[in-house]
């Protein structure tokens, strides 16, 4: 049983998995919180921007395949709140941290989505992106988001294969096409990139996390990662890297990339990019204007409740 | 922005994979009475077929062992090895038993 921090860290240390009810420092359950809700409201955010484009879908096909992807999103934020909660926090807390703007969700989502090639970019650059944040964070030490992740991933496969499989469509198609997947490709690259969080040298949760089996890989490490796995995807279909910089080295076996613009990270970070305000927004109207549903929700099973009760004492 | 301090009750969630096998906890959801647990238990839990049957059980009706009462609770049987059946030695003769 672990009762001290020594204990807790050597039982983490031997790759054994914390469950709710085992002691746990309160660091490592306040950066869970923090992590596993944030999480969780990023893909509730998510379906926001995907969601926009299901009445746009070129095509009934595609139309039921992005009514899914986004239907996921939704499971993936219902997994990753029930994860939080074991640690203690309640749901309806979380859910008002999102909207009051108190809690952070990913930044990728502040950007617009422009054309269709954008839903294509979205699922092949954004999706692939969380997949290799994600992949690792299935041996997370904490078991209920662990088990989250390995759902998550098992599903997440499905959206960057449809993204990927836009794009490609895209580029078999006519000059237009194949500008508007270059055009997506060129504005969603960087932004994918910063999805891997701050540079090694200014993360500031990194090391700590690490040690505690949270994180596995640095930013840097999986920003890598993604470079190197997405730039031949890119050229196999005919799209160009906006990165004049990007080369392959033969020395690390990586390719070099160019530095990130790491003011607009932190601009769209601290709540301004182009669709902060827009996201919060559209995300407290739904939720405002399901308030009736779970008023009557309630009522209904306050009512039953009350029925079935005054039948048992009939009898 | 509406308060939503009211929280639906929780609900843990057991899903049969299939015919033949146990349910097995898969994670919890909320919901305001065990039929819409159901019908939102099959929307985040069995998306792609993972499930033939489903439970939901109020959270608050679950008892838990404490992981401070596991020493008592499991390590008895640590020094009960003849529980199993490699415990024992078979002669060379005997190939299965």
């Amino acid at each position: 049983m672990i009762q001290t921090l020594e204990q807790f860290d050597a039982y983490v240390a031997a790759e054994k998995k914390i469950e709710p009810k085992d002691w746990m420092p309160d660091g490592y359950r306040k950066t869970l919180i923090r992590q596993i809700s944030q999480h969780a409201h990023s893909e509730v955010v998510g379906m926001l921007p995907e969601g926009n484009w299901i009445t746009r879908a070129p095509s009934l096909k595609r139309k039921a395949i992005l009514l899914a992807k986004v239907q996921d999103e939704a499971g993936h934020g219902l997994y990753l709140y029930s994860a939080a909660e074991t640690l203690g926090v309640e749901r309806s807390d979380l859910v008002n941290d999102l909207l009051s703007g108190k809690a952070k969700y990913s930044s990728i989502f502040n950007y617009p989505v422009l054309t269709w090639a954008d839903i294509g970019a979205i699922g092949w650059l954004v999706d692939g992106a969380a997949i290799l944040n994600q992949v690792p964070l299935c041996r997370c030490s904490y078991g209920p988001y662990s088990r989250s992740m390995i759902r998550v991933c098992k599903e997440e496969s499905f959206h960057q294969r449809q993204g990927y499989s836009i794009m490609v469509e895209l580029m078999k198609g006519n000059e237009a096409q194949r500008e508007m997947a270059q055009d997506a490709l060129n504005r969603w690259w960087w932004p994918s990139l910063m999805m891997f969080g701050p540079s090694d040298k200014d993360s500031e949760h990194s090391s700590q996390n690490m040690k505690w089996k949270i994180k596995r890989f640095t930013n840097d490490e999986l920003r890598q990662r993604m470079v190197d796995m997405t730039v031949p995807q890119a050229e196999c279909i005919g799209l160009k890297m906006p990165d004049n910089e990007l080369k392959w080295n033969d020395e690390t076996g990586h390719h070099d990339f160019g530095e990130i613009d790491w003011d607009e990270f932190n601009d769209v970070l601290a709540g301004n990019g182009p669709c902060n305000e827009e996201r919060l927004a559209v995300r407290n109207k739904a939720h405002d204007d399901g308030a009736w549903v779970r008023e009557a929700a309630v009522a209904y099973a306050e009512k039953t409740k009350r029925k079935t009760k005054a039948k048992s004492t009939i009898r | 922005m509406s308060d939503t301090k009211n929280n639906w009750p929780l609900w843990e969630v057991f899903i049969r994979s299939k015919q033949g096998l146990g349910h097995k906890h898969v994670g919890s959801l909320h919901a305001s009475d065990a039929e819409m647990a159901i019908g939102n238990a099959r929307d985040v839990y069995t998306r792609r077929q993972e499930g033939v049957s489903i439970w939901v059980v109020p959270a608050e009706s679950i008892s838990a062992s404490s992981p401070k009462d596991s020493e008592a609770l499991f390590d008895p049987a640590n020094d009960k090895v003849y529980r199993h059946p490699t415990f024992f030695v078979l002669p060379d003769e005997v190939n299965h038993m």
